[in-house]
């Protein structure tokens, strides 16, 4: 069918939103398949609520508060659970680089937001990624504003330390 | 305005200006203070490099052709992962109706309400099934072991229809009926298991709107709880007293079945 579920302003609204989704939750849980799963639970949740979005809105910033709670409570519940879920390397290693950063960087890069806390990663992310200002940061995760610029200043030195080359000290290696 | 004695930048400043969050006035001030200390500006730099990473890392996704089944509204996407994992996904899909007095399911949630095609299907389901599930002597109209049931329901609704098999989760079916709907027919089928539990599904081809649903569960105070999707002008919609997930599983079956 060729039907793609866009035949109202709202959802199209949504669709354009879709490639933005997909970039984030890759980068925020990695693995290919199960950053795609989330995004579809969120687009579910999305499609079912869509009478409750306000039209004078942000979309955008609603979408991903959607996803942040949805990823929140995933998160909650792994690790009620043993074991680690592998790390898809392949989804890491298979962009392109741009000439100015090198491969090894890159590498190191991708390894250390895997290892940044949860709370970090998405503050890190959605900045720095997304290009949400901090205001939509602290609506999307619900925080107060000087919190969110804390979390983005520490993510981003635990990186940098990483990117450098420096273990840093409470650093978890997940293999 | 005149150029002062350099000051320490802010943590705030330094991100504000990687970020490119500053008016250009208030940046140029920030980079004349960065200018006096090489560690600050090595650190913006740096900063500056992991957002170019991110991108790097990060933005072929964007150029990723987005799955179909993403594109669409859900049901689609039930081929491709087991109901188990999609727990989390129905449980965001979980809409709790309420029978009024009067007998009638009120959507709580104004997304539903507004959709016609939805009540077009939740309504005329939950009052067949609870009708007709109570009867004793005359469940069916048409039982299952008559060759002609499958065809004659699918010559009225003018779709190829099918009963999907649910031996697995222990139910046989008992039969099927043509109910009437306010602009043509409709079908229920029936299943039973060894205790006696009843499931309905109902079957309507004459929706509006021409849109596909999430596969989404009500729940009624009685304890009857409901599966139901809309594919096009077709509607769907399984119907039990049973805990969800077991309901869950017995949908996921109809839905497979009769996609085949």
């Amino acid at each position: 069918m060729a039907n793609d579920g866009a035949d109202t302003d709202l959802d199209r609204l949504v669709v354009a939103q879709i490639p933005h989704l997909r970039r984030y939750a890759r980068a925020l849980v990695g693995d290919r398949d199960r950053a795609d799963d989330l995004v579809q639970d969120c687009l579910e949740r999305a499609w079912s609520r869509l009478g409750l979005w306000r039209r004078d809105g942000n979309m955008r910033a609603w979408l991903f508060t959607i996803m942040h709670n949805l990823n929140a409570n995933a998160v909650r519940n792994a690790k009620r659970r043993p074991g680690h879920d592998p790390i898809d390397e392949a989804t890491f290693h298979a962009a392109t680089p741009p000439s100015q950063i090198d491969r090894l960087e890159l590498n190191a890069l991708s390894d250390a937001i895997r290892a940044l806390p949860e709370e970090q990663r998405a503050v890190v992310l959605l900045v720095g990624l997304e290009q949400l200002s901090y205001e939509e940061v602290a609506t999307v995760l619900d925080l107060p504003i000087g919190t969110v610029m804390s979390r983005l200043h520490r993510g981003r030195e635990r990186l940098r330390r990483a990117m450098a080359g420096e273990p840093a000290p409470s650093l978890r290696r997940v293999k | 305005m005149t150029a002062g004695a350099p000051r320490p930048v802010t943590e705030g400043e330094l991100n504000a200006l990687v970020d490119g969050r500053l008016d250009p006035a208030r940046a140029a001030d920030v980079e004349r203070d960065l200018a006096a200390s090489p560690e600050e500006q090595r650190r913006a730099a740096d900063f500056a490099r992991i957002n170019a990473g991110l991108h790097a890392l990060f933005d072929p996704v964007l150029d990723e052709p987005v799955p179909e089944h993403l594109r669409r509204h859900p049901p689609t996407a039930w081929h491709r992962r087991p109901w188990a994992r999609g727990l989390g996904a129905a449980a965001a899909a979980v809409l709790l109706l309420v029978v009024g007095a009067a007998g009638g399911w009120y959507a709580r949630d104004r997304a539903i309400a507004q959709r016609q095609e939805v009540a077009a299907i939740l309504q005329p389901a939950a009052l067949a099934h609870r009708i007709y599930v109570a009867e004793r002597r005359h469940p069916v109209e048409v039982r299952a072991e008559e060759e002609h049931l499958v065809r004659w329901l699918s010559n009225r609704l003018k779709i190829p229809l099918k009963t999907p098999a649910l031996d697995p989760m222990g139910f046989h079916l008992m039969g099927g009926r043509l109910l009437p709907t306010d602009r043509g027919s409709a079908a229920q089928f029936m299943y039973e298991d060894r205790q006696g539990r009843r499931v309905t599904l109902y079957i309507r081809s004459d929706l509006q709107g021409n849109r596909e649903t999430a596969f989404r569960y009500v729940q009624d105070e009685t304890g009857v709880g409901m599966f139901y999707w809309i594919d096009g002008a077709k509607g769907y919609a399984v119907a039990a007293q049973m805990p969800r997930q077991e309901l869950m599983a017995i949908a996921t079956k109809v839905y497979d079945d009769l996609e085949k």
